[in-house]
């Protein structure tokens, strides 16, 4: 099978049925399901395109990040900090800000890190992401460790995005975006390089290529992109906290596209999805027999993390594949 | 600050530091030589903590506490060694990641079920619960000097085995070149088993040692876990003479950071490590 | 059956079941005539023993007078609120949206509370603050339908400062965790200690719920003021204590701090805790009727010894049977309920007090001092202190 087919980046039928089937799902979910689910799908929407941002960094150009939730928590403060407490803040340059902010932050912070390799690449961006948590966390002017409440939805003037069902559409035409823009990205030739540093560094390097520039570069479209994401997640809760940034969420991120599947943007999404719904999932778990199932979840999804690791490394969309029955497999 | 006052910051500093340098110790050894990235280091302390409160309890004595505590934790080391982590020395980095992240859940829930979720003191021995006067106004305690004392000593034993015994020459020859010292005949498998224990076993102690002094809570893992990171980055994988000097620097570092600079303490450390890196990227004493 | 049609019906039939899994909750909750009552309250962490005393009083009330509110029968939901600020807003809604519940009683941590004051001026549910001091709840944020029982973080402190330089200590340290409840129980400190003429040294803080006080101790060992005030509580005070006392501080320079300090803490720090003054709005040894009989009946049901939090969750439940009692159980007659409950008077243990305009308690705050594991009244702090409510646009 070739590289491409192998990683799934070129997508076969069975994968591109399960995403039309998820979209169609999607669309009609808010009209079947309650408000609180709704609620809980546009979360799951927003963590998909978390997830989708880490993957142009992890699968496709073989960053293994534990810091990417800096960039998610920062675009949710900088929408904090520039909602005033007593009235909404216009969406049309808030966004962009909040995107672009995310985006700076993590070209500086790449700039420092991208230089090292390995081992040492993981540790250093989770020490950077830790450094901005504490930044948040220690200081009262930044919130501190109690966070800050945005009182207001973001005001988008054509739309109401107070209307929960609507902000469930405007997210999910964020998600839809995001993917069409990865996917094109993924087959221009700033993706090709990419996926070549992924392959083989030293190669790329041979022929010419500035690895660093690439993967700097990678590093701070992730980051924006992951920003975007933060930005709705705040406009969702209303409320941002330090634990946003922390390291539990940027593993939690890459649980999300190990899960699914690396390096084709679609396992990123479905991952995503899976990992949310699995945690509620065990989170509701009734008491069996004076044992709180739901009380212990961090033991099942720790577990789960654990099993999918040993035996489904390539996630749950390379078992679609095998199972999808697809030829040439 | 007045020369006694800079004194006794500096004395808190080598103590936090001493601690700090247990838990990365183990932690370089097993980076360094197995090539495992362990984000559950930090569960081991925690684990430790509480197993050391546990036998505290039931035994009345924490030197009994310690002794036992040690013996179980390599024993568990033992284990989870051989039953997971044998088999992803060759996977790559991002499994690890991912396993040891799940096994930070489930370490947490273990410790939930066996031992509960509430927040412990443990009693400093009454042999140790006295102070030494410093100044007029401070004391210093001297369960602190002796957890300094375990720390230094620990140290130092560390220092001869890797340095001065047969089997630290086999350790650092299986980190050097794993497919070599294999085919000169040694058994590789055991060293790293061995390795990998006495880096949960120097976790765990940590933990029991420090537990009169920094109580044993949920969570506990997670904190000290990023400070050892930082403390290998700086010193050098695989480096134990540079996980020691770097453990001194950020506990220089966070110590005085608190008192001179409260409003950016916590950074401070992470802006050495930045600096640092700038300087030499593979930290300060890279083998 | 072809590749590509089994793959359909598998992923439809995957999805489906999914969707369903996240729709059946909702099917299988049916109407039922009982009142809902949730606790949202930390189970676990630093701070459980007082979400379990404030359960426990709680039901106490109730029991007291019948098991009922207004009549009617009660259903209990918990959410381990796991003292996370971060999880404030996603626990409160899973009981308010998804339980349905009429009552929302909770919590001990302000920034948790932060989360479900949002859930509850959203939702509009009769939200009832058993412990959680920050100020917001009943200032800038207050609400009709937000009632609390326990005290503003500023109360005890406010009362504080007088106190101190009376002892003649006019240059203090004060020292807290850096969280909502730390910072406001400095800002009521503040206000009365430099009101009555002392100055503050200097302001020491570390993050919450570390206990890692030796680098600070040593430093205000360094600034040699006359005392130090303080704010901690749960197994964070007794540490601090028991630190203090082992760097040789304890009997050189004095300790004051804001009652919590003692509170349910005075087994684990031993003698070291003995020569404390502490301002609370409660003591175990208030020496009244009420107080007795309440002691007695607390200990022989949960066979412990009640502390402030117990006596919070009692009135808690005292203040919620005045209200259904006057609405005759209709919760859904919120004027009336809001009515009953804002000028209510409440018979508690702590002596009787009342609901202030922005719905925070009214009420004297004690002076004690540690003496062999308890906390002896010495005197009256200061008499029916109420918070400032700046800021409420209520009254």
């Amino acid at each position: 099978m070739s590289t491409a087919r192998a990683h799934l980046e070129v997508l076969p039928r069975s994968i591109q049925l399960v995403l039309w089937l998820g979209l169609l799902a999607l669309l009609a979910f808010p009209w079947i399901g309650s408000d609180f689910h709704a609620q809980m799908v546009s979360r799951m929407m927003i963590l998909a395109i978390f997830a989708m941002s880490l993957d142009l960094l992890q699968g496709v150009t073989g960053l293994v990040s534990l810091g990417h939730a800096a960039y998610f928590g920062l675009a949710g403060y900088l929408l904090a900090f520039m909602t005033p407490p007593g009235e909404p803040v216009s969406l049309w340059w808030t966004l962009p800000v909040a995107v672009l902010g995310a985006g700076l932050a993590a070209a500086v912070i790449g700039f420092f890190v991208v230089r090292t390799q390995g081992i040492y690449f993981i540790m250093v961006t989770m020490a950077f992401a830790q450094m901005v948590f504490y930044l948040f966390f220690d200081n009262k002017v930044l919130g501190g460790s109690d966070g800050i409440y945005i009182n207001f939805k973001p005001d988008a003037v054509l739309f109401d995005l107070e209307n929960k069902q609507v902000f469930y559409y405007f997210t999910l035409a964020c998600l839809v975006g995001v993917y069409l823009f990865l996917r094109r990205l993924l087959w221009s030739p700033l993706g090709r390089t990419l996926n070549g540093i992924r392959i083989n560094e030293h190669r790329m390097r041979a022929m010419g290529y500035s690895t660093f520039g690439y993967k700097l570069t990678a590093f701070t479209v992730a980051g924006a992109l992951a920003g975007l994401a933060g930005y709705l997640w705040g406009a969702q809760t209303g409320y941002v906290n330090p634990e946003l940034m922390g390291f539990h969420m940027s593993a939690h991120a890459i649980m999300m596209v190990i899960l699914g599947g690396m390096g084709n943007f679609a396992g990123a999404m479905v991952g995503a999805f899976c990992f949310e719904y699995l945690l509620h999932l065990f989170k509701d778990l009734p008491t069996v027999g004076g044992f709180q199932m739901g009380k212990h979840w961090q033991l099942w999804m720790g577990s789960f993390i654990v099993l999918v690791v040993i035996w489904a490394p390539r996630g749950v969309l390379g078992l679609i594949q095998r199972f999808g029955g697809d030829s040439d497999a | 600050m007045d020369l006694a006052n800079f004194l006794i910051q500096l004395l808190n500093s080598v103590q936090y530091g001493l601690l700090l340098f247990m838990l990365a110790a183990g932690l370089t050894l097993i980076f360094g030589i197995m090539g495992v990235v362990n984000l559950a280091h930090g569960s081991f302390y925690m684990l430790g903590a509480y197993l050391g409160y546990a036998l505290c309890a039931a035994w009345g004595s924490l030197t009994l506490a310690i002794a036992g505590g040690a013996a179980l934790s390599v024993l568990f080391g033992l284990l989870l060694e051989r039953l997971l982590f044998r088999h992803f020395y060759h996977r790559d980095h991002l499994d690890q990641v991912l396993l040891t992240f799940g096994l930070i859940y489930i370490f947490e829930e273990m410790r939930s079920i066996l031992w509960g979720d509430d927040v412990h003191g443990v009693p400093v021995p009454a042999a140790l619960e006295w102070s030494i006067p410093l100044t007029e106004n401070l004391s210093y305690p001297a369960y602190r000097l002796f957890m300094s004392g375990v720390c230094l000593l620990l140290a130092a034993g560390l220092y001869l085995l890797i340095s001065k015994t047969r089997l630290g020459m086999k350790i650092r020859a299986g980190a050097f070149n794993r497919d070599m010292t294999e085919s000169l005949g040694i058994n590789i498998q055991r060293i790293h088993a061995i390795v990998f224990a006495m880096g949960v076993g120097l976790a765990a102690v940590a933990g029991i040692v420090a537990a009169p002094v920094s109580s044993v809570y949920p969570n506990m893992g997670s904190q000290v876990l990023i400070m050892c990171f930082v403390v290998v980055v700086i010193g050098g994988i695989g480096s134990i003479r540079g996980a020691l000097i770097a453990a001194l620097l950020v506990g220089l570092v966070d110590t005085f950071g608190k008192v001179l600079l409260p409003q950016v303490a916590s950074m401070l450390v992470y802006v050495l490590m930045a600096l640092v890196l700038l300087w030499k990227p593979q930290g300060l004493f890279k083998q | 059956m072809t590749t590509r049609r089994l793959v359909l019906t598998r992923s439809a039939a995957v999805i489906g079941a999914a969707s369903t899994g996240l729709l059946l909750p909702e099917i299988a909750r049916a109407q039922s005539n009982k009142v809902r009552v949730g606790f949202m309250l930390p189970y676990t962490g630093t701070f459980a023993p007082l979400g379990v005393a404030i359960e426990n009083a709680f039901r106490m009330a109730l029991d007291e007078q019948g098991g009922k509110l207004g009549g009617r029968e009660i259903e209990w939901f918990k959410v381990d609120d796991e003292s996370e600020p971060s999880k404030g807003v996603e626990n409160a809604s899973r009981l308010v949206q998804r339980d349905k519940v009429d009552i929302l009683v909770g919590t001990v941590h302000s920034g948790v509370q932060m989360g479900i004051q949002k859930v509850a001026r959203d939702s509009g549910v009769l939200s009832l603050i058993p412990n959680a001091g920050v100020h917001a709840a009943t200032r800038a944020l207050c609400a009709p339908n937000v009632f609390r029982t326990s005290f503003s973080n500023s109360q005890p402190t406010r009362a504080l400062g007088k106190v101190m330089v009376d002892k003649g200590h006019k240059k203090a340290v004060w020292i807290t965790w850096k969280y909502a409840a730390g910072d406001e129980a400095f800002e009521g400190f503040k206000e009365s200690y430099t009101a009555a003429g002392g100055t503050i040294v200097k302001e020491l803080g570390l993050p919450f719920p570390n206990v890692e006080f030796q680098a600070l101790l040593t430093e205000i060992a360094a600034l040699k003021p006359d005392a130090v005030a303080c704010f901690f509580a749960g197994g964070g005070a007794a540490k601090f204590i028991k630190d203090y006392a082992a760097a040789g501080l304890k009997g050189k320079i004095p300790l004051y701090g804001s009652g919590f300090l003692t509170e349910g803490v005075l087994d684990a720090a031993g003698p070291a805790a003995d020569g404390i003054y502490t301002t609370l709005h409660y003591s175990d040894s208030l020496d009244t009727a009420r107080n007795k009989a309440f002691r007695l009946a607390y200990a022989k049901t949960f066979k412990l010894q009640p502390d402030v939090y117990a006596v919070q969750g009692y009135d808690t439940g005292l203040l919620m049977i005045q209200g259904a009692n006057a609405v005759k159980g209709d919760l859904s007659n919120k004027k009336a309920l809001y009515a009953a409950m804002e000028s209510a008077v409440i018979d508690s243990p702590r002596g009787k007090w009342s609901m202030s305009k922005q719905h925070n308690p009214v009420q004297d705050i004690y002076l004690r001092v540690v003496e062999n594991k308890e906390n002896k009244v010495v005197g009256v702090a200061a008499k029916a202190l109420a918070d400032s409510g700046a800021g409420c646009r209520m009254a």
